[in-house]
């Protein structure tokens, strides 16, 4: 009997630690959702929990989206304070940046590791054995020179560059993680298309990237987080030109102005936000299951 | 045409020799037409008045139809060669673009940094004037010093919850196990700007007296306690930073720590349970050797991760009160003070930091292929 009545308590314990904790991670992205709907003075006067205590009589609007869409500003009249930021262009900016900078890392790594897996050639390993190196080098290496190339040559500020940029930066794990997958696929079914007689291209294009499905969506999900979260490339390479400024710059700018305008910053950053909490939990297995494959490796 | 075909039907001489002219030309001119249409398209781009959704989605079709567009004709190149040829040929064309793209990204700028690092901002030649400056200064100083407390607390922090929660969320039902999970794992998704709003509705401080719109500031002072400036007051500050980095990685360490302990035979744990070990004994004794490799791994992963760490203090302080770091004072060396030299010289630093990683990696692939 004792044994089991705290076998009993130890499992309630268990349970309301583990909803503490949960609790305690969901209360911040809260606080941020709540308020992204209060009117601008109430936010800055009085914390975002005070609606919970009379919900029906909250204050609750739309504007801080309006106002950072730049949608209807007219109807809102001369009270919009910060009417100005318009975070629209910057939501296709960062979808511009993203979506190249997703796929073309994944299919030059693609196409790379198909090569190190299954075609023979002189100076195979010590190519692989060069990536494997650069697992681990940050990127802050590469910014100073690359920059200073990017300005010699006019890509300072364009997408084309920020574009190359990601690519350089996501290659080495894209490569890494496609070879692991690609190698691992069977054997005989790509023999039984060379003995058809079938070149490395057709191969690529009719075998392996349908089969290599799985591991390019899961990469695909954790460079389009990673790259629509990224601030450090975008402030590097795309400083020069504000038009084509992304979210996370302009997220940057708007927490610089202090004090004033935090009713515009709860809704841009939850507008930042919403792409990829949506990509993410749509596709979260296939993510999980890459971040495991990654972390087979050292 | 391989080299059977030709065998079969013989053609004359000048019939081959206007053959291959016409192949190299093509060769020569399809290359050439696509690059002019890429250049045009991107002169386009980089010059256009359109509206921004238009000039969105030409340079999104550019971008990926070009580098596809690359490939199909690196390839049709290829085909106009000789079998031997094509199969020297082929693993460049594979292999070729990333190999070279990681050269001059990553590898390349390697050397190139370090040379950097040897010039002061004028361009002329110090030696090693610019890492004397990163081993002396007192902002310098100060930001290696927080690295390491964001080194120490943050990577234990966000792998003891981890492994915290992934052991605890294993032995509730499994919907509340996924649903905790989920909502652990969520800030992973979040930028580290995001974040930053986030937690200034967490962090913020109004003086005594006045209504508190901080979370924490209201929590305090609910308690009757003091309100408190959380990100001024040093040294405490940079702790309050290193939470935010501890709510955005836990959910990964939680997730790849979840998959290790699912992986381990129930059996195991059962046998024990049943010779009287505590739970408390389970977890120490089996759990932990049981997925020590990927502790490691983990480990190794969010350190990597914090060293590099930027954003956050970038987005919550901007590195002032005393909560500098490596990498936000590289970008401030940048374009703050337009001092490419001592920026180059801190990258470098944080290259040095992480040899003993690439070390143990490349070790561990020589060890694991020997049939590469």
């Amino acid at each position: 009997m004792t044994q089991s009545s705290k076998f009993t308590f130890g499992k309630l314990s268990v349970y309301l630690i583990v909803i503490l904790l949960a609790l305690i991670w969901l209360v911040p992205t809260l606080g941020l959702f709540v308020s992204s709907f209060r009117p601008g003075d109430e936010v800055l006067s009085n914390g975002w929990w005070t609606i919970l205590a009379n919900p029906g009589e909250a204050n609750l609007t739309l504007d801080n989206y309006k106002i950072v869409l730049g949608i209807g500003l007219e109807e809102l009249g001369g009270t919009v304070r910060g009417g100005d930021i318009n975070i629209f262009k910057a939501v296709l900016n960062s979808l511009t940046v993203t979506i190249p900078a997703v796929i073309i890392p994944i299919l030059i790594a693609a196409f790379a590791a198909y090569g190190f897996a299954w075609i023979k050639f002189p100076g195979r390993k010590p190519l692989f054995i060069m990536v494997v190196a650069l697992l681990v080098v940050p990127l802050q290496i590469a910014l100073i020179p690359i920059l200073k190339d990017y300005i010699k040559i006019d890509l300072n500020g364009t997408f084309l560059g920020v574009w190359l940029a990601h690519t350089g930066f996501g290659l080495v794990l894209a490569t890494y993680l496609l070879y692991n997958y690609i190698s691992g696929l069977p054997r005989d079914i790509l023999e039984s298309a060379f003995l058809d007689g079938a070149s490395h291209f057709t191969i690529f294009q009719r075998l392996i990237l349908p089969l290599s499905m799985p591991a390019l969506a899961s990469f695909a999900i954790f460079q389009f987080i990673w790259v629509w979260n990224d601030l450090l490339v975008a402030l590097v390479f795309m400083n020069a030109n504000p038009t084509n400024e992304v979210l996370t710059q302009k997220l940057l700018g708007m927490l610089g102005t202090f004090g004033t305008d935090w009713h515009l910053l709860t809704s841009g950053a939850f507008i930042s936000m919403i792409i990829p909490l949506v990509v993410f939990f749509s596709l979260q297995r296939y993510f999980v299951r890459g971040l495991l494959a990654g972390s087979v490796k050292g | 045409m391989t080299a059977i075909d030709e065998v079969k039907n013989p053609e004359t001489l000048w019939e081959r020799f206007t053959a291959n002219i016409v192949r190299i030309l093509i060769s020569i001119a399809i290359p050439t037409i696509t690059f002019i249409i890429l250049r045009a398209i991107f002169i386009f781009l980089r010059d256009t008045d359109a509206p921004t959704w238009l000039t969105a989605i030409v340079a999104i079709i550019w971008g990926v139809g070009g580098v596809a567009l690359l490939y199909v004709i690196a390839n049709y190149i290829v085909d106009q060669f000789s079998d031997k040829w094509k199969a020297r040929l082929i693993p460049f064309i594979f292999i070729g673009p990333a190999v070279a793209i990681l050269f001059y990204f990553l590898a390349l700028p390697t050397l190139r940094s370090f040379y950097l690092s040897l010039l002061d901002r004028t361009g002329s030649f110090v030696w090693f004037k610019n890492y004397a400056f990163v081993f002396t200064n007192k902002t310098m100083l100060e930001a290696f010093k927080n690295n390491l407390y964001w080194l120490i607390f943050g990577t234990g922090m966000s792998v003891g919850f981890g492994l915290i929660i992934a052991v605890l969320a294993d032995r509730v039902h499994p919907a509340l196990e996924n649903l905790v999970k989920s909502i652990v794992f969520m800030p992973y998704a979040i930028s580290m700007i995001g974040a930053s709003v986030i937690w200034r509705f967490v962090y913020d401080f109004r003086p005594v007296g006045a209504e508190q719109i901080g979370l924490l500031n209201a929590i305090i002072v609910g308690l009757g306690g003091e309100p408190q400036a959380w990100l001024i007051q040093g040294p405490w500050n940079t702790f309050f930073l290193i939470i935010i980095l501890v709510w955005l990685q836990t959910g990964y360490s939680m997730v790849i720590l979840s998959a290790a302990i699912k992986g381990m035979p129930r059996e195991l744990m059962e046998a024990a349970r049943i010779d009287g070990a505590t739970e408390v004994q389970v977890f120490f004794r089996i759990t932990i050797p049981y997925i020590a490799g990927t502790l490691v791994t983990v480990t190794t992963t969010v350190v990597i991760f914090t060293l590099k760490i930027f954003d956050i203090v970038k987005g919550m302080t901007g590195g002032n009160f005393g909560t500098e770091v490596i990498a936000n004072q590289q970008v401030t060396q940048m374009f703050d003070f337009g001092d490419f030299g001592r920026g180059s010289a801190i990258a470098i630093v944080l290259l040095i930091l992480v040899i003993p990683v690439m070390y143990y990696n490349l070790r561990n692939f020589s060890e694991q292929t020997e049939a590469f």
